[in-house]
């Protein structure tokens, strides 16, 4: 019997996803809970299992379609276990808050058996490579840097690959393999945006985008070209619910000055077109103001030095910063509500808990998990969940609730070196504090000039709601918390 | 162990004669070179009456008289310090160390003054400080040194550790000819185990060239000295499990010959390293960093080392056996590596 595959509800307020990226063709074997799918909502990127066992029979929606939730995404061939399972396939319930397909996803399932295991061990001659996709997001691909070389050369997508080497890597002879064999052709196609270059070349000398969207040829004759084939078809309009519809992604100058010299195009994940349209839109909506203050973090480094070892040794998780500003910023809010609020037309919405928004950088992008009830919460407390949410933040393990209900946001451009940053509200919020590198600075104290290791704490605020006036006290408040720490660690 | 080495005797078109030993390839050098220049001389422990340890100057007291070929006290460093004073004066001395383990006795002479006076008062140094080295001979952990890497650290010097009798003479003979002073390892298990024709004629070798001693498709090993041969018997018996290893004999560690490893590895894209010198700091980990740093998009697979232990050569046979880099060591990295 054939089950169906649907777009699973990541969440409760979320309507609809994009498939990113299909693990496996029609006609592959799965196993239940083997990875099927990839998909991108306006909260979390997720890799969807299958539901069942049997043979991918059909696959219905494309990658880079985006499609309401429960719709039949694909069918799975001779399914055993449907009924075992009666989580997301069969029953297309709908809205009602079905959380078993999420539950699904993230149960942590690579268990032995579900690898791919001996079955397709191609001998080097006979069938290379091509075969299989165990493909699995999370699970490495073990390549070379030649293989990889290689593989961006010729437009290969490693993920398609199986290969013959120890343990299943990608060698050389597989990679010859395929090139021999009629260049990228198990590659998922130009959606992902892989750029064939020609073979010698690399990305910094080549002078012509191979394939991608044509630009205008040099002297212009104004024809602009084709419109990046946008990740998110799904009609161009407001793909995110619960963001305000603004026109992201227009241009500010006509189309054709974008393209000169020698460039080269790249379609933007959907990950960074969220982003862009949520920075548009809260630069559009929220008149932003900013306030610097500075903050000697001599005593919670003196502190956080002399307990670090002890704290990690006795807590096995390890100790940052980053803690020490919620808890400040807690504090802060908890003199200062109206900063830990939502603007909904006339109203101001106070929010009762306080929840904390924590920016993660990523290699492929940005997130802000939400550390819940940050109010409830210890050093310890907060470092765990902190330390928690930010690896499975990079290895795509967040739930997407987990990125919800923030009431107030923090981020570091400090750990990349920056002196302060002044960064754009992360709405419904109202403020969101940036925080500066930590470094020894010299300053007066008693008329005396000392070392102490400073820090510039900014404050980006949503003037319709808050006025200098508070947002100066609030930082006041988070400076003196930090400053007079009191607080053991351990 | 039968060895027979094919150096590149033809080369040149000279004409080959009777089979020449590594020992006798050294002896040949000094003598030649002596006879070419009044100004190279010989300076070390027993070379003149006694002949040397190895009888590498046996002869040369007789031919050229006790002002050219001058027996030392035990002093390692009066030896290169003498070479080097000689050497200011229009001298070109050949010093060796009896074995080469001493030479760290006259490492202060070598590191400070020899390498760096041309850089610092404009005193080149033209001397040679040669010696036997290397481990196989349970000669224990006095008399097995490799210290090579020691002196590849110091710039201003060379560094040449040939494996065939025609590489050791014709370098032998270019190191006496060089403006920079240049530290020369002869493997003392190579002395009378190898045996080439030789051409009659004047000839050298490069220093600072690697040479392909056959060549293949699959992996590259690289290797010099006593291990370059070990390298060749492992290469032929993979060949018959069907695996292609083309051996490269480094010859000359200091300058290293980036080109000729860089050229084969952009070829097989496997590189295993053999040496005889201990694992941690030896030049296996030197040319790691070469192709990571120059040909990373070449590698397919990890730079792997077969050679000694971290340890001082023991002197229990079995024990020297177990430390040091051998055939069956070669076999297994190179098919772990093969199948990578």
């Amino acid at each position: 019997m054939a089950a169906d595959v649907v777009m699973p509800q990541m969440g409760e307020s979320i309507f609809e996803g994009t498939i990113t990226k299909w693990l496996k063709k029609p006609g592959d074997k799965v196993e239940r809970d083997e990875p099927l799918f990839e998909i991108s909502t306006d909260k979390v990127d997720a890799e969807i299992p299958s539901p069942s066992a049997g043979v991918l029979k059909e696959i219905k929606v494309k990658e880079g379609q985006t499609v309401p939730i429960n719709t039949v995404v694909a069918t799975i061939d001779g399914a055993s276990g449907v009924a075992a399972t009666p989580a997301p396939a069969a029953t297309p319930a709908p809205a009602a808050k079905p959380e078993p397909p999420k539950q699904a996803a993230l149960t942590p399932t690579p268990s032995p058996a579900a690898r791919p295991g001996p079955v397709a061990v191609p001998t080097p001659q006979a069938a290379p490579a091509v075969a299989v996709a165990p493909a699995r997001e999370g699970a490495r691909i073990h390549s070379s840097p030649l293989v990889r070389r290689m593989a961006k050369e010729h437009g290969i997508d490693l993920t398609s690959l199986a290969g013959t080497g120890a343990g299943g890597r990608i060698s050389k002879q597989d990679i010859e393999a395929v090139i021999a064999g009629g260049g990228a052709a198990p590659s998922t196609g130009g959606q992902r945006g892989d750029l064939a270059a020609p073979p010698t070349g690399t990305a910094a000398t080549y002078s012509e985008p191979a394939s991608v969207p044509t630009p205008p040829s040099r002297p212009a004759t104004v024809a602009p070209p084709p419109v990046a084939p946008a990740p998110l078809a799904g009609g161009g309009g407001p793909a995110a619910h619960g963001t305000q519809y603004v026109p992201a992604l227009q241009l500010a100058v006509p189309r054709e000055r974008l393209y000169f010299g020698n460039y080269e195009v790249q379609p933007l994940s959907v990950m960074r077109t969220k982003i862009a349209e949520h920075m548009v839109a809260s630069v559009h909506v929220s008149p932003h103001v900013y306030s610097v203050d500075e903050i000697d973090m001599t005593k919670v480094a003196a502190l956080r030095a002399k307990s670090k070892a002890e704290f990690e040794e006795r807590y096995e998780t390890k100790l940052t910063f980053m803690p020490f500003f919620v808890k400040a910023a807690v504090n802060g809010l908890r003199a200062f509500p109206t900063l830990n609020a939502s603007l909904d037309g006339t109203n101001v919405v106070l929010h009762k808990e306080i929840n904390v928004g924590i920016a993660v950088a990523l290699d492929w992008g940005l997130i802000v998990p939400v550390v819940k009830n940050a109010d409830e919460k210890n050093i310890l407390g907060i470092q765990r969940t902190l330390n928690d949410l930010a690896e499975r933040a990079r290895s795509k393990k967040l739930r997407p609730e987990e990125v919800q209900e923030g009431t107030f946001s923090i981020t570091n451009p400090g750990v990349f070196g920056g002196l302060f940053g002044l960064p754009v509200i992360s709405q419904p919020n109202v403020g969101i504090i940036g925080l500066g590198a930590i470094e020894k600075r010299p300053v007066v104290i008693n008329d005396s000039i000392a070392i102490r290791s400073m820090c510039y704490v900014t404050l980006s605020y949503d003037h319709r709601v808050v006025d200098g006036a508070i947002a100066h006290q609030f930082l006041h408040k988070v400076k003196d918390t930090l400053e007079n720490w009191s607080e053991p660690l351990v | 162990m039968p060895m027979k080495t094919n150096g590149a005797a033809k080369a040149n078109g000279s004409q080959a004669v009777a089979q020449v030993t590594f020992l006798e390839a050294i002896r040949q050098a000094m003598y030649e070179e002596m006879e070419r220049d009044p100004a190279v001389v010989l300076i070390g422990e027993d070379i003149g009456v006694y002949g040397g340890a190895f009888k590498t100057s046996e002869g040369l007291l007789e031919r050229f008289g006790w002002e050219r070929v001058i027996d030392t006290p035990i002093s390692e460093s009066a030896i290169v310090g003498a070479a080097c004073g000689m050497s200011y004066l229009g001298l070109r001395p050949i010093a060796e160390m009896q074995f080469i383990d001493f030479i760290v006795c006259a490492f202060n002479q070598i590191t400070n003054f020899v390498a760096k006076g041309h850089y610092l008062w404009n005193a080149p140094a033209p001397i040679v400080i040669r010696g036997p080295s290397g481990g196989g001979v349970h000669g224990g952990p006095f008399h097995s040194a490799n210290p090579e890497m020691y002196f590849v650290h110091t710039p201003g010097l060379k560094v040449i550790y040939p494996s065939t009798p025609y590489d050791a003479k014709g370098l032998l003979k270019a190191a006496v000819r060089d403006n920079n002073p240049v530290l020369f390892f002869e493997h003392k298990f190579l002395y009378r185990r190898v045996k080439e024709e030789l051409p009659v004629d004047d000839y050298t070798v490069p220093i600072g060239k690697a040479v392909v001693r056959r060549e293949g498709k699959h992996l590259t090993i690289i290797s010099y000295a006593a291990m370059m041969h070990t390298s060749l018997e492992a290469a032929a018996e993979l060949e018959k499990e069907g695996i292609d290893a083309e051996v490269i004999d480094l010859r000359t560690l200091l300058p290293l010959d980036e080109e000729t490893i860089l050229a084969s590895l952009r070829k097989t894209n496997k590189c295993l390293v053999v040496h005889e010198d201990t694992k941690t700091g030896g030049i296996a980990g030197e040319i790691a960093a070469i192709l990571c740093e120059r040909a990373f998009g070449d590698l397919d697979g990890p730079l792997m080392r077969v050679t000694a232990l971290d340890t001082p050569v023991p002197y229990a046979p079995s024990l020297e056996e177990y430390f040091l880099p051998n055939k069956e060591k070669v076999l297994h990295a190179a098919r772990t590596l093969a199948k990578y």
